[in-house]
């Protein structure tokens, strides 16, 4: 009996041995990628950034050298509260907008497939040929957008070329590139029970009402999401900005934000180090905001059961 | 919905998708203008012409004294479009082969297997996602720099090799949906989990492989930053690139040629979005689109 338990249990250890080799094989191309181009950067990022690293001479360890000249640095002050301000500007306007622009064409009328694919199609755009597209709208001469404000009176502003201006402009951009939340939130818009609104109309809610009651909690988790990939996009803004103001350098810096900052160092000035050390930082932002909307959202955010 | 209602959220609708549109239109406008007229705010061009776009495709039309005709062939040249969309071929076929196999591996791993720690695996994958990619550019080019793949399309195709997180979550997803019963079944007879995964759960998810196609197809389509880093000569140049590199120069490049080539980078993956519209919407809603 004893013998028959431990063989059962010696080919159990057998096999989950076989099963965990299995599991470990199957899942390779996913783990080793993850050790090669994952962690493994990650730690030699963490290491270089705490070295002198000229790219051409191999690096010299500096302690906290990079971290304190970063604490000084106006410029990196600059592109923190560029990028800071950017995601409090955009991410709340985008997430009014998609929600609004969801709620729109999620209305029983016809043509719904047709208007989604043209609030989509500026998504598929890429961004290379966005950033010239908007460069001509904006022109301050010729594009139609200052034509048209000329057109009813108004002086329009010099957009790109003004640093009052610049900002909002980008973010003119961004809110154009808004199909993937809109149809997220189209989507869970359709998965929110039909039953919520018929009884909330016996009960006397009009649409106001049904929208801050119903809909709203509905689409409380996909806010949550659509929030947290805003937030870990805005501190990766580059290639928009980077299009639309690297001929004409951005109005005072105003539109000089982290990860362009960040590829300069390593990339014009070759300040590996220097540049490691903002990747982190740029890291445990992004982590710590997360967690904060995470923590922030426990209470308004809404799963059905 | 009373009448009301319904003419307002036609004319919102209407409003928003014209102002959406509204700049691609002017593009393609614009890209129809000769050379001296681009830069002016007439909506419509008066003369449409294809001049700018048999200048950046390389096809040149015989001169005719004009003055603009001596401008538009020195530029001429300049964005290759038919060697940078070579290029971006080139990678993206080679890339989305190695997306394609290594995701579906990993997600059937995460999908079907039971071992110990695959929920921590799995969790750990999914937390990567958040990882934003700036954080290991620097690293990520001193690997390739050693592995003397600067100014090659190694750093470009090569990684894609190894299963993204993204993907491998959408996969899995799709792969849990389908039931464990023809596997076992299959497995019985004796079939392999190889076997099971190639005969059974590959053809099964080919809605799925679609959507993380075309997903990685607009990534590559979009990339400047991989291309801006890794490739130096002008002959390596893709699209984006290519497009970014005539823009830096805008200077002397007309705006009708701009528009042009903004065009020519456009229509293909807008063409390829309205063709494929439907598993689009579906595949961006149930997972997010990479931004």
């Amino acid at each position: 009996m004893i013998r028959a338990t431990e063989s059962i249990r010696g080919r159990a250890r057998r096999r989950s041995r076989a099963d965990t080799l299995a599991g470990l094989l199957w899942t390779a191309p996913w783990w080793l990628g993850f050790v090669l181009l994952l962690a493994l950067p990650l730690a030699f990022s963490l290491y270089i950034s705490f070295c002198d690293y000229p790219l051409l001479q191999p690096p010299v360890f500096a302690g906290l050298e990079n971290y304190k000249q970063l604490a000084r640095d106006p410029t990196f002050g600059k592109v923190v509260a560029n990028t800071a301000l950017f995601s409090v500007v955009s991410i709340p306007l985008a997430t009014g907008l998609a929600i609004l622009l969801a709620i729109l064409l999620h209305q029983p009328i016809r043509g719904r497939a047709f208007f989604r694919a043209c609030l989509f199609v500026p998504t598929i755009v890429p961004l290379a040929a966005a950033g010239l597209i908007w460069m001509w709208m904006f022109n301050p001469e010729f594009g139609p957008i200052s034509a048209a404000l000329r057109a009813v009176g108004a002086t329009p502003p010099l957009w790109l070329g003004s640093p009052r201006w610049a900002m909002a402009s980008l973010v003119i951009v961004s809110l154009w590139i808004i199909g993937s939340p809109v149809v997220i939130y189209l989507a869970a818009l359709g998965d929110i029970p039909r039953s919520l609104y018929e009884a909330a109309r016996i009960d006397g809610a009009g649409p106001t009402r049904q929208f801050w009651h119903i809909s709203l909690p509905g689409l409380s988790p996909v806010i949550l999401f659509n929030v947290i990939v805003g937030i870990i996009g805005a501190w990766q803004v580059f290639a928009l900005p980077y299009l639309m103001w690297r001929t004409q350098p951005g109005p005072d810096q105003a539109t000089y934000f982290y990860t362009m900052y960040l590829f300069d160092n390593a990339f014009i000035h070759l300040k590996m180090g220097y540049a490691s050390a903002m990747a982190w930082i740029q890291l445990l932002i992004v982590l710590a905001l997360t967690g904060f909307v995470f923590w922030a959202s426990r209470k308004m955010v809404h799963y059905r059961a | 919905m009373s009448r009301g209602a319904r003419i307002l959220t036609y004319l919102a609708l209407a409003g928003v998708s014209g102002a959406f549109v509204a700049p691609l239109l002017w593009m393609v406008s614009a890209s129809l203008k000769p050379a001296r007229e681009a830069a002016s705010t007439a909506l419509l061009p008066d003369r449409p012409t294809l001049r700018a776009y048999q200048s950046i495709i390389g096809i040149h039309a015989a001169p005719t004294g004009a003055a603009d005709e001596s401008q538009t062939s020195r530029d001429a040249g300049r964005f290759n479009y038919a060697l940078y969309a070579r290029n971006t071929l080139l990678i993206l076929v080679l890339s989305l082969a190695g997306v394609l196999l290594s995701s579906s591996i990993a997600a059937y791993g995460f999908a079907r297997l039971e071992f110990p720690g695959r929920k921590l695996l799995f969790g750990v994958c999914l937390a990567t996602m958040m990882i934003p990619f700036p954080v290991i550019m620097v690293p990520t080019y001193m690997i390739f720099k050693q592995l003397g793949w600067i100014g090659t399309f190694l750093p470009l195709w090569a990684p894609a090799w190894f299963a993204s997180a993204f993907n491998v979550f959408l996969l899995r997803q799709f792969f849990m949906s389908i039931p464990r019963d023809l596997e076992e079944s299959a497995m019985l007879d004796g079939c392999s989990r190889w076997g099971c995964f190639w005969r059974i759960i590959i053809p099964l998810s080919t809605p799925a492989l679609a959507v993380v196609a075309l997903f990685h197809t607009l990534t590559v389509w979009n990339d400047l930053v991989g291309p801006l880093i890794y490739l130096s000569h002008p002959d390596q140049y893709t699209l984006a690139l290519g497009l970014q590199f005539l823009q830096s120069r805008s200077g002397d490049t007309p705006w009708n040629e701009l528009m042009a080539a903004s065009t020519l980078i456009i229509l293909p993956v807008v063409v390829l979005f309205l063709l494929t519209q439907r598993l689009f919407i579906e595949g961006v809603s149930s997972t997010g689109i990479k931004a």
